[in-house]
């Protein structure tokens, strides 16, 4: 399991735009570096990032090679009500890893 | 016998041309070859709807001193409601390897059109962002910026 960073409020006000930070700890491989022996490392890389709310999406991201490693991502989202958002990266692989996070609205 | 013999003005010409190919090796790896030109990229994202320039600011620092992580922010004027929001964003570079960077997903929910990453940039290029709205517009911003320490080309 990579490591993961998600950073949002604890609470919030109903209305409020809460700001959502998310980061993972993968090297991001490009599949156009050579390595030390001079060949080119094969890539390695997270494709998609999904944030859903109480199993709702209200974020999507493709990535790409020119992503910097560990790939960090910050979205808004509007307070509405209590619940959970899940964050879910899948990348090369076969890589698949889930985060959750609570937040209480009022 | 002698047609076998390898030719003195042969060997020397086959030899500058080595040396020439050598000397030439770091100005080849500079400009990486590309899978996709930028135009074709843009295209694929927003079909052949017109793109307009304006309301899309893209925040990237315009002196980068490593090019492995530069912070790079996207904001759109957009009042994220259901009726007129923004739907995705695509951001576009000109001289990484890959025309892509990265492409987002929006909802009305999100209440401002506003996302933050950190991007490589192998070169000193420009970055264009292309936002789609629920309108079916598509509106573009760019940003230049400087690199001293390319990402990619160093292992």
């Amino acid at each position: 399991m990579a490591r993961t960073l998600i950073n949002l409020p604890k609470t919030a006000e109903p209305g409020a735009v809460v700001t959502i930070k998310t980061l993972l700890s993968h090297p991001m491989e490009t599949g156009f570096r050579p390595g030390p022996d001079g060949r080119i490392l094969p890539r390695n890389i997270v494709t998609a990032f999904v944030c859903r709310f109480e199993g709702e999406e209200i974020f999507r991201a493709e990535l790409f090679p020119a992503s910097a490693a560990n790939p960090y991502l910050t979205f808004t989202w509007t307070a509405t009500r209590s619940g959970r958002f899940s964050f879910t990266w899948q990348g090369d692989n076969g890589f698949d890893q889930t985060e959750t996070a609570a937040i209480t609205v009022g | 016998m002698r047609e076998k013999q390898p030719d003195r003005r042969r060997v020397l010409a086959g030899t500058a041309g080595l040396a020439l190919a050598v000397t030439l090796r770091p100005a080849v790896g500079a400009s990486l070859p590309r899978t996709e030109t930028t135009e074709d990229a843009i295209r694929r994202f927003a079909g052949s709807a017109r793109i307009r320039p304006g309301r899309v600011a893209l925040d990237l620092p315009p002196l980068v001193e490593n090019g492995n992580t530069v912070p790079l922010g996207v904001t759109v004027e957009s009042p994220m409601t259901p009726d007129d929001h923004v739907r995705r964003i695509g951001v576009f570079n000109e001289r990484n390897p890959q025309p892509n960077v990265v492409t987002v997903h929006l909802r009305p929910g999100a209440g401002r059109a506003q996302v933050a990453t950190r991007i490589r940039l192998a070169d000193t290029q420009r970055i264009t962002a292309i936002a789609e709205m629920s309108d079916g517009t598509y509106w573009s911003g760019s940003a230049d910026a400087i690199v001293t320490l390319a990402a990619c080309l160093e292992g």
